[in-house]
């Protein structure tokens, strides 16, 4: 079988919360279901591999969310990986980076990777916290629970679906939370998002390799404790 | 006068604080600061200060760095239990009025005002990482911060860890710089250039800059292995109480400090070699039988340190977290930190979000078993051992010391 193989793009750049956590889900969820996978940590100094099924990128300080879109541009592989179908997942700084523009550290408007159809811009307050958030049912995927940390403002044009609305937490700004179109997804939800939404994780999967087996008994349990403390103490 | 009314008050809310038996060092300072907001200033007039900062050792190196003045003979003033803010400072100044010398543990937030208001003899930039980003500043941006406030500074020496190059850009504004290779263990939040943003060449602890030329400092001090060179190129042999490379690291700055105060470096070494135990960190204590050695580690540089101390298997160790304001809310820096030394060992797993740790612990197919207090993971630990390791984060690490008598 060919091994499933999950491209974690710019570490050196975009990853500042525990993004690491994104990938090792991913990584486990496959693996515990019998899939094999491959593994490339792409620093901003390599180039992006065509030919990965999942694409992971996460958050940044300003300067290098724009250094990591320049070099994203010029490079053009994971354009080329999406425009081919395949999955990309983006928390917080490489969320605002797939879409057309996000503010930049100067105050000014800086392009983005153009794959999804949202614009970013800045906002008024940072919003810090827990958040949560009720997905679409189109995407069959539990509510989502995490942690936000951002000062960034989305707006989702048409070829961009919200991803969730927001009952907790700020989000997007204005009740909506993340986006989607096709295989590409991204969210506010920073860093480990994945960690305590092992369903997102499993549709990315899903996405990326069709319909899965099911996890051996007792292996998904104890991120469904975490998940349920965190959802309960919010409550 | 005003600084001495000011002060004088600030003492009398100090010693009801503490009969009112909390921590004083902070509430004094403030209610001073409130009579003259110029009281830091005024009280820092006259005397030579020194300002430690960093994301991890501030305490520590600030103790060292005490210890190591102490061959001068003169009075000290230092804020050693961590208040590390201006009301903290403010109060470490007023509690010691006739001492000429002082030694200030420094938010890293705070550095520049804290320059501004001290006028600081020297200024240590100890390393910078990720840090409680839930209300910390960004690291980049901090290191700018830095870097201009020292711009702004000339009278200042800074004593720098050249070794970490977002430290070593934000030192390279300053006039006067001891370059110290004091070494990196932690690097995620340092492959680029922080001048030009290009992934940096690492090979040891060198590093290079393809793009800007950037490069690592020639450093005076150096920290090889167990022993320090000195800028004569002689090695000695450190000999510390405290334990792991970090406090090494945190030795070797706080000698070259020393050295710019004229204190001979076997005077200072001397006195460094007789601190055991800071704040309550690395000490040891018997309860039920079983001797518990607490560790401090707030986030994922400090975890990384910390693991590399630990007492090898079969001893049990203790994690523990919890997310209070003082922890950061946001328990996602677990991810940063690689646990899978652990594997094999007897783990424990304990603290507030002791879910999240679990869960961490699980990715890195860490076996561990949960507890809900220290009492219970002592118990578990005597069916194997006579001795426990307890690894935890800020407020985590308080209750334990509570439970343990707060002993210092």
């Amino acid at each position: 079988m060919r091994p499933l193989r999950l491209v974690w793009v710019y570490p050196d750049l975009l990853s500042t919360y525990g993004d690491r956590g994104n990938l090792l889900v991913l990584e486990r969820r496959a693996r515990l279901r019998g899939l094999p996978v491959e593994v490339a940590e792409v620093n901003s100094d390599q180039p992006v591999p065509r030919d990965g099924d999942i694409y992971l990128m996460g958050g940044g300080e300003d300067l290098p969310q724009t250094l990591a879109t320049r070099r994203l541009q010029a490079d053009g592989g994971l354009h080329e990986a999406a425009s081919r179908g395949a999955v990309v997942f983006a928390v917080c700084a490489g969320y605002q980076v797939l879409g057309m523009e996000f503010g930049g550290a100067d105050g000014g408007q800086v392009p983005g990777l153009g794959l999804l159809d949202i614009r970013s811009g800045r906002g008024e307050h940072r919003a810090v916290g827990e958040i949560v958030a009720d997905v679409d049912p189109a995407l069959n995927v539990p509510r989502l629970t995490g942690f936000e940390n951002h000062q960034g403002v989305t707006r989702l044009g048409p070829q961009a679906r919200p991803l969730a609305r927001t009952s907790l937490g700020t989000g997007n700004g204005d009740g909506t939370e993340g986006a989607y179109a096709g295989r590409v997804l991204g969210t506010y939800l920073h860093g480990p998002a994945l960690v305590r939404n092992p369903g997102l994780a499993d549709l990315l999967l899903f996405w990326a390799a069709g319909p899965l087996p099911p996890l051996p008994p007792q292996a998904g349990e104890l991120a469904q404790r975490l998940r349920d403390e965190r959802l309960a103490a919010v409550d | 006068m005003r600084a001495r009314v000011a002060t004088t008050v600030g003492g009398a809310a100090a010693t009801v604080s503490r009969l009112a038996g909390r921590d004083g060092s902070v509430i004094g300072g403030r209610i001073g600061l409130r009579l003259e907001p110029g009281l830091l200033s005024l009280l820092a007039a006259d005397r030579q200060v020194v300002l430690v900062t960093g994301t991890n050792g501030k305490t520590t190196t600030t103790r060292l760095i005490s210890a190591a003045l102490t061959p001068l003979g003169q009075g000290i003033a230092s804020n050693m239990y961590g208040a590390n803010m201006e009301a903290g400072l403010t109060s470490a100044l007023s509690s010691a009025p006739g001492a000429p010398l002082a030694v200030l543990e420094t938010d890293e937030k705070y550095i520049p005002a804290m320059i501004k208001a001290t006028n600081p003899k020297v200024v240590v930039l100890l390393n910078l990482s990720r840090d409680q980003m839930d209300r910390a500043a960004e690291i980049w941006l901090l290191a700018r911060r830095w870097r201009e406030a020292l711009a702004a500074a000339p009278g200042c020496r800074v004593v720098a860890n050249a070794d970490d190059p977002l430290v070593a850009w934000a030192a390279s504004g300053a006039r006067q710089i001891t370059w110290v290779a004091a070494g990196q263990r932690w690097r995620e939040d340092s492959w680029c250039c922080p001048n030009c943003g290009s992934h940096l060449r690492r090979d040891g602890d060198d590093w290079t800059c393809g793009e800007c030329g950037g490069r690592r400092p020639p450093v005076s001090w150096m920290l090889s292995g167990d022993q320090v060179i000195d800028p004569s190129g002689h090695a000695t042999p450190l000999d510390l109480k405290l334990p792991g490379r970090a406090n090494a690291s945190n030795a070797v700055i706080a000698l070259a400090v020393a050295d710019a105060f004229g204190v001979p470096l076997p005077q200072a070494l001397h006195q460094v070699r007789t601190v055991t135990s800071v704040a309550g960190r690395y000490t040891q204590v018997n309860r039920r039988g079983c001797e518990v050695r607490l560790l401090l580690a707030k986030n994922p540089a400090g975890w990384l340190e910390a693991l590399d101390v630990l007492a090898p298997p079969p001893v049990p160790v203790l994690l523990a977290v919890n997310a209070q304001g003082p922890d950061g809310r946001d328990t996602s820096w677990l991810w940063d930190v690689d646990y899978r030394r652990l594997r094999g060992r007897n783990v424990l797993v304990g603290g507030e979000r002791k879910l999240d740790l679990a869960v961490r612990l699980e990715a890195d197919e860490v076996a561990f078993r949960l507890v809900n207090d220290l009492d219970e993971a002592i118990a578990a630990a005597r069916t194997v051992a006579h001795n426990l390791e307890v690894l935890a984060n800020y407020t985590a690490f308080q209750q334990y010391r509570a439970v343990l008598g707060r002993t210092q």
